[in-house]
């Protein structure tokens, strides 16, 4: 079973998320270019400034105005991309397969960072308990896409603390990574793909046509 | 997912239960997969795709604030209410779903598009909200008096159904109202190649036509060679726009700009309102193909802005005591007019107090977006939800509210007297003729 998922898995997990993120944003873009007027109004400049007041915490009035979530949300989205692809365990065994690596961060930052992840979580699953706004949108696939976000960091955590059945653990953690690559291109966790498009014709669309701003 | 719980007064709307009880399902299914399939592309299908349902749109939108944060009101609920549904059934939904649809889309949203700048993905969710309105509208689903101001557009081409002769009978009018005060102004009509195309919305002949007037002797003060058609094209409004039947607000949107190039002007000087620059700019020009306006369009605050500014028009005595001005959306978050409007405010009154929020986060009047032009049915509701405006608008203690666009006029005239606010509304032109100086040449001569 870990040969399993160490091997081909990894594998078919990295196609699919590469391939599949690939095929999206293609998909995406070819359709947008069915729409006359999306194009025409994409502006380097007005997307770059729109990136910047959203991509740099409270860079915007709305970000200063809930900072508890803007603290929470980027803390959370941080910790996500760069625990993963700066863990020493993950550099290890980019060395051992492909004689790859690169710089890491200390096991205890990743630790913390991966608690803050989960601690990221908790407060989504609140908010989405809670909030009567959020609630009404909320049906099982949006629990089930924090699932599919939070279960490589728990795992991750009880595996690197070998908490208890270190193997079995092992092989869920690397599983859950993998169904999340693979989950990414195809629901909408792609808004870790779109983000930067939305992002860049509302901006655009603001800035551009609108001699607005949008931040 | 499970439905919304919606807590609504009945409203009674002809237009609305005629259609209901009228459509077949056959017909909405080819409508909405027509529209989804032909008109909308990578726009739609990324916001939808993209959406993580996080809700923070909510506190962006005034319907939802001033109904005490009603879910219901939510932007993102609006979409779940009417998109997310259409997408998940691929169209088979029935008739009372479209009148439902209606409902929110034309009489709940403004499309301010403020949810648009507070969603951190830059979702275009106003952008949504018209996908919506082309669909209920080529079903025929169209609140009653919204239809009948698109009725108006296509048979007189004007939104208020002003015939030719009362048209220039008007602007007659009005140019001796503006002898009065400035004795050689003149109303010029159907001057071929003026520098300048005057246009304005079709309730200005109609019922507020000291408007025109006033436009008459600040153009002879400023010393502008301009003039206004005298057929139709005179016409800047588009309510067509806001119902979703964008034929006919193309139709309006081309006769308007080619009246401008038939007339051979150098660019176009709109009166003070928001849509019709949004039409006239923005939503006429991309569904045209064009992208851009022809010919140059300027908004009244623009353009007052460049008299102000330029010494063209001077300042004889500021307008005394506390005034504070509506930012029109289509104008300010749309179009970036903020400062400018802030500058001539600051120029004509004494004491100018800003909004707060103020500029392109100020609130929408809750008349915009085609709401107003609903009618009667569907104002309790709307002036009900206003009330963070009204509160915004009490805390300055003004005794005056500006508002250059005519949507946030009639709006915020239904707040002021809804919330017993006891402030005057007016257009910044009326501030601008109390406080210019007309130069002594210009004044009548005493006998």
């Amino acid at each position: 079973m870990y040969e399993f998922v160490s091997g081909p898995l990894v594998w078919i997990a990295f196609i699919v998320f590469i391939g599949g993120s690939l095929y999206r944003i293609y998909n995406m873009l070819s359709i947008s270019k069915k729409e006359k007027v999306v194009f025409p109004h994409m502006s380097l400049k007005h997307s770059v400034a729109s990136l910047i007041h959203w991509v740099i915490p409270f860079n915007n009035q709305y970000m200063r105005k809930r900072p508890i979530f803007t603290i929470i949300s980027f803390a959370f989205h941080i910790c996500l991309v760069v625990a993963p692809i700066f863990l020493l365990a993950h550099v290890m065994l980019w060395d051992e397969a492909w004689n790859m690596s690169w710089w890491t961060i200390p096991e205890a930052v990743t630790d913390w960072m991966t608690i803050i992840v989960i601690i990221g979580c908790i407060f989504f699953l609140y908010r989405r308990l809670t909030d009567p706004v959020v609630k009404n949108v909320t049906d099982g696939s949006d629990y089930l896409l924090l699932a599919i976000t939070a279960l490589p960091f728990i795992t991750g955590f009880i595996a690197y603390h070998q908490l208890f059945a270190y193997k079995t653990i092992l092989i869920l953690h690397i599983l859950a990574g993998e169904i999340m690559l693979i989950t990414i291109p195809f629901t909408r966790l792609s808004h870790m793909l779109f983000f930067v498009f939305t992002r860049s014709y509302f901006g655009s669309e603001q800035g551009h046509v609108k001699n607005s701003k949008d931040w | 997912m499970k439905p919304t719980i919606v807590k609504r007064e009945p409203v009674v709307d002809d237009a609305l239960d005629q259609c209901e009880a009228r459509l077949t399902e056959e017909e909405i299914e080819k409508v909405i997969n027509e529209v989804i399939d032909k008109e909308t592309g990578g726009r739609l299908w990324t916001y939808i795709n993209t959406c993580i349902h996080c809700g923070l749109c909510a506190e962006a939108c005034h319907w939802y604030l001033s109904n005490d944060r009603d879910v219901s009101f939510a932007p993102v609920t609006k979409i779940k209410d009417t998109l997310w549904v259409m997408l998940e059934k691929k169209g088979k939904v029935d008739a009372a779903f479209i009148k439902r649809c209606s409902q929110i889309a034309h009489t709940e949203c403004n499309c301010c598009r403020r949810c648009g700048m507070y969603c951190p993905f830059g979702i275009d969710i106003a952008y949504m909200i018209l996908v919506v309105r082309r669909i209920c509208a080529k079903l025929g689903m169209v609140p009653l008096y919204l239809q009948d101001t698109v009725h108006s557009h296509a048979a007189t081409m004007n939104q208020m159904w002003v015939k030719p002769d009362e048209w220039i009978d008007t602007l007659q009018w009005q140019e001796e109202e503006a002898q009065g005060y400035v004795p050689s102004a003149r109303l010029p009509l159907e001057k071929e190649g003026a520098e300048i195309m005057y246009s304005v919305i079709g309730p200005e002949p109609k019922f507020l036509a000291q408007l025109l007037g006033n436009i008459t002797v600040i153009m002879k003060v400023a010393g502008l060679d301009w003039t206004m058609p005298a057929t139709a094209g005179w016409d800047n409004s588009n309510m067509a726009m806001y119902s979703g039947d964008f034929e006919i607000m193309a139709r309006v949107e081309r006769l308007h700009h080619e009246t401008a190039q038939r007339l051979k002007v150098k660019k176009i000087v709109m009166g003070e309102c928001g849509h019709a620059f949004r039409g006239a700019e923005y939503d006429g020009p991309t569904w045209m193909g064009w992208m851009k306006p022809p010919i140059p369009v300027v908004h009244a605050i623009a353009f007052y802005y460049d008299l102000i500014k330029s010494g063209r028009i001077k300042i004889a005595k500021k307008v005394e005591g506390p005034i504070t001005s509506q930012y029109p959306c289509n104008v300010i978050r749309n179009a970036g007019l903020g400062s400018k409007l802030r500058y001539i405010m600051s120029a004509v009154c004494e004491d100018f107090v800003d909004l707060i929020p103020n500029d392109r986060h100020a609130f929408c009047c809750n008349a915009g977006g085609g709401t107003i032009n609903c009618g009667p049915p569907w104002k309790k509701i709307r002036v009900q939800s206003a009330k963070l405006q009204s509160e915004n608008f009490k805390r300055t203690g003004a005794h005056t509210i500006v508002t250059p666009c005519h949507n946030c006029h009639s709006g915020i005239e239904d707040i002021v007297a809804g919330y017993k606010l006891g402030m005057h509304v007016k257009f910044f032109s009326e501030l601008l003729i109390e406080a210019m100086e007309i130069p002594e040449h210009l004044k009548p001569k005493e006998e």
